[in-house]
């Protein structure tokens, strides 16, 4: 069988599963909604966290990118995984013993405010909704590409799954559907990884391939090999990275003070019964994210060893076929720019943009090696081969040599990580709106059947938005990540930890601080990104810090400000320093 | 001893736990993984510049033991300051 019959038996059961599994636990009530009572186990609930957690990014692009940014890959490594001990110490028992509905609930509360409430919301949303819109995407670039459908059909199907289980089940459905989609996305993470592994080093599990020698003889380490090939190359050494020191030390700081403040993973600690669970919830968490996260740089030293020995040097006409395949897809091309039939892989971009097929009627110009020819302008370097970093996840099965099912699993595992992430993130939207907006500020009186009702109306014309957005991405879709993590930092992180660790905060310091670091942080941002990318270079940051570690500069701001602002002001009233006495004993 | 005065030890206790293991977490993530790895990678481990090593596995490792850690002590915590929720 191929691997699109294998594709659609994978992509068809898993699916039929999460539908399942909706059906099985449709929510009753708000709190079911909301935070499935909060009766989940709290190992039941580290393994959804870890697929709420764990997105189409991590799953299809994080490993490619490392591949191509060698030890600066550490950001995104550290990051998106030492934030945890942050979300563990600091955060998760403290809201456990809250014990409301939402991240809004808390910041509303803790400083007595429907202004601060609202400014939470915000947030909220404008973090929730940059982020789903990459999910939906990659449901429909995995659809694209594995099973030839449409990017707009791919997103349809994708929404009508989502829509499905995240508006009948709320909180309940999605978690019993996150446990599935880990076990699905693991799965499909590890098995390439280990037969990868096995070809290379001779050992089995990745995360010690990586530091063993090579089999081919030489008795040479695998990382000593790539460092060298990257030296023959031109390449900065695989090992050392190119970013400046305090660019990676405020990029790592930004996501993982993100990561701590992210809504949607916040939430999912609202679910578990106790404090304790909340804590060792967290750790259950961690280890399940952090399989996936120790194997990624393993399989990102293996797919670029396995490039760089493939194609570099190497006649275009003894390419195996994988290299044909990916080049019709406009993900890989071959530029002979000195006309000698051989590849010949340099440092810098091969060619402008990305490459854009040239086509005579249906089909596609081959040139002088049978090479597909594209319009683009070549660029001044040596480099000719245009790689893009996606494909470094879905084409290593193939550039591997193993066989059909295992790149079908690929499909499938790509798909659980965008769905998990894209329903929990939906309900943040969905809650936001039903509990913190209309509950809160609109209609205090509200029934519970109502308000649930409104909480699935929400959900819907989330879904709805959120696949608008995923086939017409807007522009700087690219920059999410950067938004949503740099704000989560900027804003939500201090409040919070203020909020349970300085009873004294009052909720005009709190208040003045999250919106000095969300305007600086999203000026930045902004400016960098999207208004000026041609100024986007080193020279021209502040301090050497990259739009992606501004947020570490936004929370540091919302700490300074909120301090200063607070002296003015009288302290809170009794009864939320009481509050706030109450959430730090867990009794 | 009254009922305040046993929460005010619970939380410096607390507060103490907290800064001892979020300094490891510092050190080993932005210490060994950042700011000390161009010098620890003069330094091997198998095929791992160590280095290297801390900023792309070992940090990862230490922060699964730290929240483990975490909540072994504070779990202790609870028990000897009566706030466990078992008694509830």
């Amino acid at each position: 069988m191929d691997v699109q019959v294998w594709t659609y038996i994978l992509v068809g059961i898993t699916f039929a599963l999460y539908i399942g599994i909706a059906i099985w636990s449709r929510a009753g009530s708000t709190s079911e909604f909301y935070i499935a009572e909060g009766a989940v186990n709290p190992l039941t609930n580290g393994m959804a966290t870890a697929a709420d957690w764990m997105s189409a990014a991590s799953f299809l692009s994080m490993a490619g990118l490392i591949s191509f940014m060698g030890y600066d890959g550490t950001v995104y490594l550290m990051g998106w995984t030492g934030g945890y001990v942050l979300l563990a110490l600091l955060l998760a028992p403290y809201l456990r013993k809250f014990g409301k509905f939402t991240v809004p609930d808390f910041i509303g509360d803790r400083y007595y405010s429907n202004t601060a409430r609202t400014v939470a919301v915000i947030c909220a949303l404008i973090v929730s909704f940059t982020y789903v819109a990459g999910q939906m995407r990659g449901v429909g670039l995995v659809f694209s590409k594995f099973l030839e459908v449409d990017i707009f059909w791919g997103v349809i199907i994708g929404m009508a799954i989502v829509f499905f289980y995240a508006v009948l089940g709320g909180m309940k459905g999605i978690t019993y559907t996150q446990v599935a989609q880990y076990c699905v996305l693991i799965f499909a993470f590890m098995v390439p990884a280990f037969f990868i592994s096995m070809q290379l080093t001779g050992s089995p599990i990745p995360q010690i391939g990586f530091g063993s020698t090579v089999t081919d003889g030489s008795g040479m380490y695998l990382l000593d090999k790539l460092d060298q090939l990257h030296t023959e190359l031109g390449f900065a050494e695989y090992t050392s990275g190119t970013k400046s020191m305090q660019d990676v030390f405020f990029i790592t700081v930004a996501l993982m003070v993100g990561t701590a403040g992210l809504p949607h993973v916040i939430v999912r600690f609202f679910t578990v019964p106790k404090v304790k669970d909340a804590r060792i919830s967290v750790g259950y968490a961690l280890i399940f994210i952090a399989i996936l996260y120790t194997t990624a740089p393993a399989i990102a030293v293996f797919a670029r060893t396995n490039l760089i020995e493939t194609v570099s040097e190497q006649p275009y006409e003894e390419m195996p076929p994988w290299f044909s395949t990916w080049e019709e897809t406009a993900l890989l091309n071959w530029v002979d720019k000195n006309e000698d039939g051989i590849i010949n892989y340099a440092p810098g971009a091969a060619i402008v943009g990305a490459p854009d097929i040239i086509r005579d009627g249906l089909d596609i110009r081959r040139g002088a090696n049978n090479q597909v020819m594209i319009s683009n302008e070549v660029t001044a370097n040596n480099n000719e081969l245009y790689v893009d970093r996606d494909i470094m996840v879905l084409a290593n099965p193939e550039i591997a040599g193993l066989p059909a099912w295992v790149a079908a699993l690929v499909a499938a595992g790509g798909l659980a990580a965008a769905l998990s992430t894209a329903a929990g993130l939906l309900l943040v939207i969905s809650t936001s709106v039903s509990h913190d907006l209309i509950k809160k500020q609109f209609n205090k009186d509200i029934s519970d059947k109502a308000e649930l009702r409104y909480a699935r109306i929400a959900a819907a014309v989330a879904v709805v938005v959120a696949g608008y957005f995923g086939i017409n991405p807007p522009g700087f879709v690219a920059q999410v990540v950067a938004i949503a993590f740099g704000l989560a930092a900027a804003s939500f992180f201090p409040a919070i930890i203020l909020g349970i660790f300085y009873k004294k905060m009052n909720k005009q310091g709190a208040l003045a601080g999250m919106i000095a670091g969300l305007i600086f942080t999203l000026a930045y941002i902004i400016f960098f990104k999207i208004a000026f990318p041609e100024l986007n270079i080193p020279e021209n940051w502040w301090f050497g810090i990259s739009p992606e570690g501004i947020g570490t500069f936004g929370m540091l701001i919302n700490l300074v400000v909120a301090l200063s602002v607070k002296s003015f002001y009288p302290d809170p009233p009794e009864d939320v320093q009481e509050m706030v006495e109450g959430i730090r004993y867990p009794r | 001893m009254t009922q305040e005065k046993d929460l005010k030890g619970y939380w410096k206790k607390n507060l103490q736990y907290l800064s001892i293991l979020l300094s490891i977490w510092f050190t080993v993530s932005y210490g060994f993984g950042i700011l000390l790895a161009p010098w620890l990678n003069n330094f091997k481990m198998g095929g791992f510049k160590l280095g290297f090593w801390f900023a792309q596995q070992g940090s990862i490792y230490v922060f699964v033991v730290l929240i483990f850690i975490y909540v072994y002590l504070m779990n202790r915590l609870d028990m000897k300051f009566g706030v466990n929720e078992e008694d509830a």
